[in-house]
C-alpha cells in the first residue's frame, strides 16, 4: 500500500515547510501567553505562575478558537523550554483512546518518572523548569464519566509532581470532583477590540492591507471565534490576490465565505411568513397568497440552495428581534419557536422540516 | 459500460458546468498551496463528490485519477473485527466511517493518525500534505468528531481533511470553526437543462426541451437523478418521443400508498396496517426520516388547508424524537396516530358547524 509507506530510512529527504505556505492559524498561534489576545484575567494570573514555580491543577473552558490549546502550550513551553517540552509536558486529546484504563496506564507511566531540572536550553535561554511535569487532557469533555472519575484518584496520587490541565468547550460535563480540584479559568468569546487588533497585526505582517470594513466584517460573522476569522481573512486574501489583476479584500468577499446568507434572501423569507421588511417596498412581485404552499415552497428553495439551517435561523431571528414594528408579544413567541428548532437541529433533526415548521409557526402567530 | 452519471461526469474545475463563482475559489485555493481543511455541504445530488474530485485533481494532478480500492480491518475495544473499504491514491485517500456505525471513533483515531504521521513518499508531488476524504460527515458520532479536533491542528502540516456532508447542523462547532465552508447549491433549472444537453450531445442525440423540462422538474435540483432518468428514457424509448413517463421508485410509490391509507381511515385497525408497511420500508432500508417526510408530504396534499401545518409540525416533532429515540417504529407510528385524530377532531368539529 504505497499510500502507507513509511520512507525507508531515517534521513529520506523531507518536504521543507515553506512558511509561507502555512496555514495563518497555525502560523500565529500565540507562542508565548503575551500573544494571546482578550483573557486578560486569565493570562494575568498565569504570569505570576511564571516566576512562583507554583502552579495548580487548572481547567480551562470556553467557545472555540478562543485561545485555551494555546494558551496551554504556550505557557508550557515558557515554563519549561524546548528541551525539556518532551519530557516534561504530555498531551492527550480526544483523538487519542482515552479509556480508563489506558487513562491510567499512560499518565501512570509518564507521573512516575521524576523530573530532573535542567537550567540552560540549547537555545541559550533560562527557563524556570519547576520541578513537576504537566499532562494536558484537551478535549476534555468527551472523556467518559468513567474514565474522569478514575482521574481523581491519579491527581491525588501523583500530586506532588504533576499538574493537570483540563481542557473543554463544556464546563459542565466535566464531573464535579474534578472540576473543584482545578482553578478555573473561562475563555470568553473574544471582544471586538482584541479581536480587531489580532486581525490587523496579521493583515499587516502578510502585507494584504485589509481595510476596518473587512476587519469588521470578519468580527461579526466569527462571533469571537478567531481561528475562523483567521481561516476567512486568509481564504479572502487568497481570493482576491489570485485574481487577475489581485483586487482587494472587500467586506463582501468575507460574507460569501463565512456563509451568511444574502440579505435580500433572509428578508424575502421573512416576507412569505408575513413580516415586513424593508425590500418589501422597492420589490412588486410580493404574492398577496400567503399560506402553506408558498410557505413549502420557499423553504424548499432555501434547502435547494443549500443554505444552512442554523445561519438561517439566526438571521432570521436578527430580523425579528430588530424589526421596527412588531409587538414585543410577538417578537417572544417567535423566540420560543425559534427556540425550539435550535435545540432540534442540535439533536440532529431533519433541516427541512425544522425549517418549514418554524415558517409555518412564526406565519400563524403573527396572523 | 459505466452510466452516463459517470461516464460523462466533469473531470476537472474547468469542465464543471455550473457554480462558476465557485470553482474560481477553489482554482485559487488550490493553486495556493496552503490549502486550508474544508466543509462541503449543500444537498445531495448537487454534485459535492463531483466537485471535491476536481480539486484534488487540481491540487495534484492526474495522479489522483489513479485509484485503488482496499479493505483495512480494525479492532474494537472488545475485539470485534471492523472491515472499512479504502478508496485511495497515491496522494488522497477517502473513507466512509459512518459505514462502521458507533465505531466510527476508532476509524477515525487509528487511520488518520497513521495517516498523518506518515510523510508523503512523492518527493515529486505538488502538495507536501495528503487529502483525507470523508464522506457524510454528518453521520460522525460525537466522538468521532471530537477525535478530529486536534488531530486537525497537530497534523496539519502532514494533512487535510475535507469533509463532505448534507449539512452543517449536525457538526460540532469546534469542527466548523477549523473548516472553510463551501456551500454547493443545487443547479438551478437552466443549469440542469445544459447539463443534460451536454450528455446528451456527447451520447450522440437530441434532446427535445420538453423532455428535459420533463426531466429537470422531477429531479427537483438532483442532477445525479436527472442523469439517470435520462440514461433510462433513452433505454426505454430512443427516439424520445411518445407519452414519457418518469417512473417513481418503488419505495416513493410505496409511501404515497401509505398516506392514502391514513387519508381514507382513521382507526386502530388502519394504524395496524400502516404499521406493517412502515416495517417493510424499513426492512428495505429506507431511511426513517425520507418515509417519514414523504408520506406526510402527500398526507398534506390531500387535506384541507387548516390541517396542513399542524401535520407538518408534528411530522418535525416526531423525526426529532426519532433521531434521539431508539425505536423508530415507534414514533413513524405515534405520528400516524396524532394524524389521525387531528383529522377526526377536525371533521367532528366541522360537523358540528355544519349542523348549527
Ligand atoms: N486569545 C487568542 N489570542 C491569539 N490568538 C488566538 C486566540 N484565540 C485563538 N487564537 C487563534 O486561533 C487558533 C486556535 O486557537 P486554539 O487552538 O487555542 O483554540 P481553542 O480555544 O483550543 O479551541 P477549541 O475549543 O476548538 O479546541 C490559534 O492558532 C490562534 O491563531
Ligand atoms: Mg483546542
Amino acid at each position: 500500500m504505497a499510500f502507507f509507506q513509511v520512507p525507508a530510512t531515517k534521513t529520506a529527504p523531507k518536504h521543507n515547510v515553506d512558511p509561507a505556505l502555512q496555514p495563518w492559524v497555525e502560523k500565529y498561534r500565540p507562542k508565548t501567553i503575551d500573544d494571546i489576545s482578550s483573557q486578560d484575567h486569565t493570562v494575568a494570573v498565569l504570569k505570576k505562575t511564571l516566576t512562583s514555580t507554583n502552579l495548580p491543577h487548572m481547567l480551562f473552558y470556553g467557545p472555540p478558537g478562543t485561545g485555551k490549546t494555546s494558551t496551554i502550550l504556550a505557557l508550557s513551553r515558557q515554563l519549561f523550554g524546548p528541551d525539556n517540552f518532551k519530557n516534561r509536558v504530555l498531551e492527550l486529546n480526544a483523538s487519542d483512546e482515552r479509556g480508563i484504563a489506558i487513562v491510567r496506564e499512560k499518565v501512570k507511566n509518564f507521573a512516575r518518572q521524576t523530573p530532573r531540572a535542567q537550567a540552560v536550553a540549547s537555545d541559550g535561554k533560562e527557563y524556570p523548569c519547576p520541578p513537576y511535569k504537566i499532562i494536558i487532557l484537551d478535549e476534555a469533555d468527551s472523556m467518559t464519566q468513567d474514565a474522569q472519575g478514575a482521574l481523581r484518584r491519579i491527581m491525588e496520587t501523583y500530586a506532588r509532581i504533576t499538574r493537570f490541565c483540563l481542557v473543554c468547550n463544556y464546563v459542565t460535563r466535566i464531573i464535579e470532583p474534578l472540576a473543584s480540584r482545578c482553578s478555573k479559568f473561562r475563555f470568553t468569546p473574544l471582544d471586538s477590540a482584541s479581536a480587531s487588533a489580532r486581525l490587523t497585526m496579521i493583515s499587516s505582517a502578510e502585507n494584504i492591507g485589509a481595510d476596518s470594513s473587512v476587519i469588521d466584517a470578519l468580527i461579526t460573522t466569527s462571533g469571537g471565534d478567531l481561528r475562523r476569522a483567521i481561516t476567512y481573512l486568509q481564504s479572502a486574501s487568497r481570493l482576491a490576490s489570485s485574481t487577475n489583476p489581485p483586487t482587494l479584500i472587500t467586506a463582501n468577499d468575507i460574507q460569501e465565505i463565512a456563509g451568511v446568507v444574502p440579505n435580500s434572501v433572509v428578508s424575502s423569507f421573512a416576507n412569505t411568513l408575513g413580516i415586513e421588511t424593508e425590500t418589501d417596498m422597492d420589490t412588486d412581485d410580493r404574492d398577496q397568497t400567503k399560506g402553506f404552499e408558498p410557505i413549502k415552497k420557499k423553504v424548499k428553495d432555501l434547502t435547494m440552495e443549500g443554505y444552512s439551517a442554523s445561519q438561517i435561523l439566526s438571521q432570521l431571528h436578527d430580523l425579528i428581534v430588530l424589526h421596527p414594528t412588531l409587538t414585543g408579544r410577538q417578537k417572544s413567541q417567535c423566540a420560543l419557536i425559534l427556540a425550539e428548532a435550535d435545540k432540534a437541529l442540535c439533536d440532529g433533526a431533519d433541516e427541512e422540516l425544522w425549517i418549514l415548521d418554524v415558517a409555518l409557526r412564526i406565519n400563524k402567530s403573527l396572523s | 459500460m459505466s452510466l452516463w452519471v459517470d461516464q460523462y461526469r466533469p473531470r476537472s474545475l474547468d469542465d464543471l458546468h455550473y457554480h462558476q463563482g465557485l470553482s474560481a475559489r477553489l482554482r485559487s485555493l488550490a493553486a495556493s498551496g496552503d490549502f486550508p481543511h474544508m466543509l462541503f455541504y449543500g444537498p445531495s445530488g448537487a454534485g459535492k463528490k463531483t466537485r471535491i474530485a476536481c480539486t484534488l485533481k487540481e491540487l495534484f494532478g492526474p495522479g489522483v485519477e489513479k485509484i485503488k480500492i482496499d479493505q483495512r480491518i480494525f479492532l474494537t475495544p472488545s475485539k470485534r473485527k471492523l472491515e472499512v473499504n479504502l478508496v485511495q491514491s497515491n496522494f488522497h485517500i477517502e473513507i466512509t466511517p459512518s459505514e462502521t456505525g458507533n465505531y466510527d471513533r476508532i476509524v477515525i483515531q487509528e487511520l488518520l493518525k497513521e495517516i498523518a504521521q506518515t510523510q508523503q513518499v512523492d518527493l515529486n508531488a505538488k502538495q507536501r500534505f495528503k487529502v483525507v476524504i470523508i464522506n457524510e460527515a454528518d453521520s460522525l458520532s460525537r466522538d468521532a468528531q471530537a477525535a478530529l479536533r486536534r488531530t486537525m491542528e497537530k497534523y496539519m502540516s502532514n494533512m487535510r481533511i475535507i469533509l463532505c456532508a448534507n449539512s452543517t447542523s449536525r457538526l460540532i462547532a469546534p469542527i466548523r470553526s477549523r473548516c472553510l465552508l463551501m456551500r454547493v447549491a443545487a443547479p438551478d433549472s437552466d443549469a440542469m437543462g445544459t447539463v443534460l444537453d451536454y450528455v446528451a450531445r456527447r451520447v450522440g442525440f437530441d434532446l427535445p426541451p420538453d423532455v428535459a423540462g420533463q426531466i429537470v422538474e422531477d429531479a427537483a435540483g438532483n442532477m445525479r437523478k436527472a442523469l439517470l432518468v435520462l440514461e433510462a428514457l433513452k433505454m426505454q424509448s430512443p427516439d424520445l418521443s411518445g407519452n414519457l413517463s418518469i417512473a417513481k421508485p418503488d419505495w416513493e410509490t410505496y409511501c404515497h400508498k401509505v398516506a392514502d391509507l391514513i387519508v381514507q381511515e382513521q382507526t386502530p385497525a388502519r394504524v395496524m396496517e400502516v404499521r406493517a408497511k412502515f416495517y417493510e420500508l424499513l426492512s428495505h432500508c429506507i431511511p426513517p426520516t425520507v418515509i417519514l417526510k414523504t408520506v406526510a408530504e402527500r398526507v398534506v396534499e390531500r387535506v384541507d388547508e387548516a390541517l396542513k401545518a399542524d401535520i407538518m409540525h408534528w411530522a418535525a416533532f416526531y423525526e426529532v424524537r426519532m433521531r434521539v429515540g431508539s425505536k423508530k417504529i415507534f414514533h413513524l407510528e405515534a405520528w400516524v396516530v396524532k394524524v389521525m385524530s387531528l383529522y377526526k377532531q377536525f371533521f367532528y368539529g366541522m360537523d358540528l358547524t355544519g349542523f348549527d
